[in-house]
C-alpha cells in the first residue's frame, strides 16, 4: 500500500533542481527535469552517500556534488561504468500538487 | 562439498618462515582439502627470523615480530606442536613420531626443517658465553649477557654477524667483528664498499679484526676471550658465532631421502619421495642452497601450488639482491659484484667524502650486478632493470645517476617511459591505480579514449596530474596515437575557445540560446558544459547575462564548501588578514551559538567554520553579516584570498606597505569570478614572507616600487611565478593586476589556473598585451573594473536577509511518523 503524501507545489521546485523531504525512510530528494517531470531518490549517492538533491541536473540525470558519479533519475541506478544504485520512491503531480508515495518504489541494491 | 574424512593429512615440520608460508599459501589456495599439523622444535609460534636483529638492536619487540599468533593455528585449523621436534619419519607407514612420542601420520609430509648455524671445530666452543645468532633463545643469551657483561666478540664479518655486533653495541656492549677475510661482507660487497662499510661501523665504535682466524676461544669456566692464528687476543665475555648457515638435514638422511648439501628438490619442490616436499633454506635446488628470504617465498608458492593439484608450478631461483640492517648503513647489493671478463664493463660512481659508492656490472648493454653504498635509493631500480634484463643503450651513459636523471633526460616529463613501467606501479595516485590495471581495463574493454579509461578506471579522474600518464599508457596499449578530445563536452564538437568566440561574435546572451545556436546535443547541457557556459557568458555580458544557479557547481550555488559528510564551511573574508576584536568576537560567538564542531586557520590568513549543516548557514551568515564580515568566497572559482605580511607598518625589513597593498587589491578584486580560483599575496620585502611566488599574482615589495610576479602555484605541481613587471606606485599596481586578472578572465578556459594558462599562452604574450600595450591595458582594466560593478555583492547578506534562494536551504516538506 502506498501513502499518497502531498508535500508542495510544483512551482517550489525550480526547474533542473531538487528539494528535499524529511521522511521515516531518510531524506528524500525530489527533482525536477527541464520539461516538468518530477522524480523522487533516497538522497544519498550510492557510491559514498552524497545529497544528490545539490548536483547538477540534466536531461533525466544528475550528477552528485561529492565525486560526480552520475545516477539515473527514473531508475535510480549508477549510469555505467559505475555501478550502484539509490532507493526510488513514486511521486506524481495532481493539480500543480505533488504527492509522494511512501512506500518504497523498490529496495536498493545492497551495496 | 569436501567431506571431512576426505581430507589430506599434511604434516609440516619446521614452525618458520618457509614452512609457515607454505602453509599460508595452501590455505588461500585449498583451504578445505587438508588438515594440517605443524612440529616446531621453538616454543614460540611462527615468528620473522630476519627480524631478530632488530630485536637485538632494541628497535623491535619479540612481539613485534611475530607472523601467525596461536589464535591464527586455531583460527585456521592448524594443530600446532610447539617445542615438540619431529625425531623420526616413517616413510612406508607414512607416519612421523615427536620427541614427546606423539605419532601422527600423514598423506604428504613438508619438511621445512631451516638451517643450523654453522660452528668451527674449535677448542672452547662449548664454554658458557658462547652462542650462535640463530633464534630467540640466542637473542635471549645475548641480551642477558650484555646486560651483566661488557665486551663482545663476533666471530664473522658477514651480513649476520655484523647485524649482531650493531645490536650488540646499541645494548652498550664493547663490540670487536673478527673476519676471515680482508674486507667485510665479501659475498655481497666488492672491495670498496666493504672498505666504506668497515670506516663507517668503526666511527659507529665497533673494532675489526680482518684476515683474522680464530684459532682458539678462551676460557677457564667461562669465556674470556679469542686467539687468533696471528697471536693476537681478543677479550670478550660474550662470543658470538656467525660464520654461516648449514641445511638442516639430519632428519631427511635419517629417513633415506636424497640428500647432498641440502635436501634435494626438484622444480616442483619434491624430494625423492613424491610424498615427501621440502621447502626454505634445508633444500638444496640445482646445486644451490639458500639464505635470504626472497627464494624462500617464491618455493612456498610453488610447493603450495603443487599440493593443491597444480601440475605445473615450476620452481626457478629468482635474482637476488641483499640490504643490511643497520639503522643509518644503507648498503645495497644485487647480481655481480664485478666484472668476471673482458665482455663485463664496471661503471662507478665514487664521493668517498660523502660516503657514496655505487657500481653498475654491465654485460651486453644489460645490467647484470650492483653495489651501492651510501645511497641505496635507485636499489630497486637497478634491480628491475636486472630482472627485466632491460637494454640499456639509450641511458647507457646516464643510468648510474639513478632513475630520475635517466628518465629526465629522455626528455619525457608527461609520461616517461611507460612500456618499461612495471605492471604493479601505480600511476593514479589518488584513486590507487596501477599500470596493469588500466592495461587491463584498456583491453577486456576495448577503451579508445582517455574519458573512457577515466570512467572504467578512475584513473587520472582526481587531481589529473597522472593524465599524461594516462595517455602514453593508452597510446602504448591501443598502438595509436588517441587523439585528446579537443572538444568541450560529449555535448559539442566545439572547443571551448570556439564557444567563447562564437559567444562575443554571435552575441549569444543565455544558454539556451547558445545551444541552440551552436547545434548543442541534449537541450539541457550536461555538467560539464554548463558551468563553462555559465561563466563564459557572465565573463562576455557582464549586467546583462542572468547567472544560473542550475549551472553552478553546489559550492557556487549555496556559496559554503560542501564538506564529505554533506555539511558545509563557512570562511568570512578577513582583509589582507586583518581582523578587529570584534569581527573574531563576532565569529566566536557565531561558532558557541551553532555548535559549529571546528575553528581551524585557513592557510590563506583566514578563519574557516567547519561542519555546518545546510540549513544552519542563513541564520550563520545573518550573524556574521551583522558584524559587518562578508563572503570569502573561499569556495567560488574567483577571488580567494589576497595574503599579505605585515610590511613596512612593523617589520624592520618591510619596504613597502604590503598589509595595505594587499587590502587595496583584494577590496578591487573581491567578488570576480574566474575560470578557476585566484589567490593573490603581497610581500613587503625579497624575502617574501607572504609567499607571494607561488600565487595566481604575487606582488615583491623593493625599495625601488613593487615587483608583479604571475602564474604561481603552489598546489599538485608547484610553479615558480615568472617576473611580469616592476612599477613605482600602487595605483599602477592596481592597474597592471586588473588588467592581468582581466586577460585571465577573457582567456583562460574553464578550470585552467593561471599557472598552465600562462604556459599555454606564453610570457610573451601576456607581456605584450599587458606592457607593451598601454591602450590595451587600460582597456583591460576598464573591462575588470566595469565587470566587478555587477560583482561586488555581498551572496551572504542577500541570503541572509535578502530572501535570495531562500528555498535552498529549508526542506520542501517534513512528514512525520
Amino acid at each position: 500500500m502506498t501513502d499518497w503524501i502531498d508535500i508542495g507545489g510544483l512551482d517550489d521546485i525550480p526547474r533542473l533542481g531538487a528539494r528535499t523531504v524529511d521522511t521515516r525512510e531518510g531524506p528524500i530528494a525530489v527533482f525536477r527535469t527541464s520539461d516538468d517531470e518530477v522524480f523522487a531518490l533516497l538522497n544519498r549517492c550510492p557510491h559514498r552517500g552524497g545529497p544528490l538533491s545539490e548536483g547538477l541536473v540534466a536531461g533525466r540525470k544528475v550528477a552528485c556534488p561529492l565525486h560526480n558519479w552520475v545516477i539515473d533519475l527514473s531508475t535510480g541506478e549508477a549510469v555505467a561504468p559505475d555501478e550502484g544504485c539509490t532507493t526510488t520512491y513514486p511521486v506524481r503531480i495532481e493539480g500543480g500538487r505533488l504527492l509522494l508515495g511512501l512506500a518504497p518504489a523498490r529496495a536498493a541494491a545492497h551495496a | 562439498m569436501v567431506h571431512l574424512s576426505a581430507r589430506r593429512r599434511l604434516v609440516v615440520i619446521g614452525n618458520g618462515m618457509a614452512g609457515m608460508r607454505t602453509v599460508e599459501e595452501l590455505l588461500s589456495r585449498a583451504p578445505v582439502r587438508f588438515d594440517v599439523s605443524v612440529f616446531g622444535d621453538e616454543p614460540h609460534p611462527n615468528y620473522n627470523r630476519i627480524m631478530l636483529s632488530s630485536v637485538l638492536a632494541g628497535e623491535k619487540t619479540m612481539d613485534d615480530i611475530v607472523i601467525n599468533p596461536r589464535a591464527w593455528y586455531a583460527e585456521n585449523g592448524v594443530t600446532l606442536h610447539a617445542g615438540d621436534p619431529v625425531v623420526a619419519i616413517d616413510r612406508s607407514a607414512r607416519t612421523v613420531t615427536s620427541a614427546s612420542g606423539t605419532v601422527v601420520p600423514y598423506d604428504a609430509l613438508l619438511l621445512a626443517t631451516g638451517s643450523r648455524p654453522l660452528m668451527p671445530p674449535l677448542p672452547g666452543l662449548d664454554l658458557p658465553g658462547v652462542v650462535a645468532f640463530r633464534d630467540i633463545a640466542d637473542v635471549e643469551k645475548m641480551l642477558a649477557a650484555s646486560a651483566t657483561h661488557r665486551r663482545a666478540a663476533v666471530i664473522g664479518g658477514g651480513l649476520l654477524g655484523l647485524e649482531a655486533a650493531w645490536g650488540l653495541k646499541r645494548r652498550g656492549m664493547e663490540v670487536a667483528v673478527v673476519h676471515l677475510m680482508p674486507t667485510l661482507m665479501e659475498r655481497q660487497l666488492d672491495i670498496e664498499a666493504g672498505t666504506l662499510l668497515q670506516r663507517d661501523l668503526t666511527e659507529r665504535g665497533l673494532h675489526f679484526f680482518t684476515n683474522g682466524q680464530t684459532e682458539a676461544i678462551l676460557g677457564d669456566g667461562r669465556v674470556t676471550g679469542l686467539r687468533l692464528a696471528d697471536g693476537r687476543e681478543v677479550p670478550a665475555d660474550l662470543v658470538v658465532v656467525a660464520i654461516g648457515i648449514r641445511p638442516n638435514v639430519q632428519l631427511a638422511k635419517d629417513a633415506g631421502l636424497d640428500v647432498n648439501r641440502g635436501i634435494l628438490v626438484g622444480d616442483d619442490m619434491a624430494t625423492s619421495d613424491p610424498a615427501i616436499f621440502a621447502v626454505g633454506e634445508c633444500v638444496e635446488h640445482a646445486g644451490q642452497v639458500f639464505g635470504l628470504v626472497a627464494p624462500l617465498w617464491e618455493q612456498a608458492k610453488v610447493c603450495a601450488a603443487r599440493m593443491a593439484g597444480d601440475d605445473t608450478a615450476a620452481y626457478a631461483t629468482p635474482p637476488l639482491s641483499t640490504r643490511l640492517k643497520i639503522t643509518g648503513i644503507d648498503v645495497f647489493s644485487a647480481g655481480q659484484l664485478a666484472a668476471a671478463d673482458e665482455a663485463d664493463a664496471e661503471v662507478v660512481f665514487r664521493d668517498l667524502a660523502k660516503g657514496v659508492y655505487r657500481k653498475l656490472v654491465i654485460r651486453d648493454d644489460r645490467l647484470v650486478g650492483t653495489v651501492m653504498y651510501g645511497d641505496v635509493a635507485d636499489g630497486g631500480w637497478y634491480f628491475q632493470l636486472m630482472r627485466e634484463g632491460k637494454d640499456l643503450a639509450d641511458i647507457r651513459d646516464r643510468v648510474i645517476f639513478g632513475q630520475a636523471f635517466a628518465d629526465t633526460c629522455c626528455g619525457a616529463k608527461a609520461g616517461g617511459n611507460v612500456t618499461a613501467m612495471a605492471d604493479d606501479a601505480q600511476v593514479c595516485g589518488c584513486n590507487g591505480v596501477s599500470k596493469g590495471a588500466i592495461v587491463a581495463a584498456i583491453k577486456a574493454k576495448g577503451l579508445t579514449t582517455l574519458d573512457e579509461v577515466r570512467a572504467h578506471t578512475k584513473a587520472s579522474a582526481s587531481c589529473g596530474q597522472c593524465t599524461g600518464t594516462v595517455q602514453a599508457i593508452l597510446t602504448a596499449v591501443t598502438g595509436a596515437d588517441a587523439a585528446v578530445p579537443e572538444a568541450m563536452c560529449k555535448c559539442t564538437d566545439l572547443s571551448h575557445d570556439a564557444v567563447r568566440a562564437a559567444i562575443l561574435s554571435q552575441e549569444l546572451k543565455s544558454q539556451p540560446q547558445l545551444r541552440a545556436a551552436l547545434g548543442w546535443r541534449g537541450a539541457d547541457g550536461c555538467p560539464k558544459c554548463r558551468p563553462a557556459l555559465n561563466y563564459y557568458l557572465l565573463c562576455a555580458w557582464p549586467g546583462e547575462y542572468v547567472d544560473d544557479s542550475r549551472s553552478r557547481f553546489v559550492n557556487e550555488r549555496v556559496h559554503a564548501n560542501i564538506q564529505k559528510d554533506g555539511t558545509y564551511s563557512v570562511i568570512p573574508r578577513l582583509w589582507g588578514g586583518i581582523a578587529t576584536p570584534a569581527e573574531f568576537k563576532a565569529i566566536a560567538e557565531v561558532a558557541e551559538k551553532y555548535g559549529i564542531p571546528e575553528i581551524k586557520l585557513t592557510g590563506g590568513q583566514r578563519v574557516g567554520l567547519y561542519g555546518i549543516r545546510k540549513e544552519q548557514l542563513p541564520g550563520v551568515w545573518a550573524d556574521l553579516t551583522a558584524a559587518g564580515l562578508v563572503s570569502g568566497h573561499a569556495y567560488a572559482k574567483g577571488l580567494r584570498t589576497v595574503k599579505t605580511c605585515v610590511g613596512s607598518e612593523w617589520c624592520r625589513f618591510g619596504t613597502q606597505d604590503s598589509t595595505g597593498l594587499g587590502i587595496k587589491l583584494e577590496k578591487l578584486m573581491w567578488g570576480s569570478w574566474t575560470p578557476h580560483k585566484v589567490k593573490l599575496a603581497v610581500s613587503g620585502c625579497p624575502r617574501n614572507c607572504a609567499e607571494a611566488t607561488i600565487k595566481d599574482i604575487g606582488i615583491v615589495c623593493v625599495e625601488a616600487g613593487y615587483d608583479i610576479v604571475i602564474g604561481g602555484n603552489g598546489g599538485i605541481e608547484v610553479r615558480v611565478t615568472d617576473p611580469l613587471v616592476r612599477v613605482a606606485t600602487e595605483a599602477e599596481v592596481l592597474e597592471y593586476c586588473g588588467a592581468v586578472m582581466q586577460l585571465y578572465r577573457e582567456e583562460g578556459r574553464y578550470l585552467e589556473r593561471t599557472a598552465p594558462w600562462v604556459e599555454r599562452v606564453g610570457l610573451a604574450h601576456i607581456k605584450a598585451r599587458i606592457l607593451d600595450d598601454e591602450a590595451g591595458r587600460k582597456a583591460l582594466y576598464a573591462r575588470f573594473l566595469f565587470s566587478q560593478r555587477y560583482a561586488q555583492t555581498d551572496p551572504w547578506a542577500e541570503r541572509a536577509t535578502g530572501g535570495v534562494d531562500a528555498h535552498e536551504f529549508q526542506p520542501l516538506a517534513v512528514v512525520e511518523g
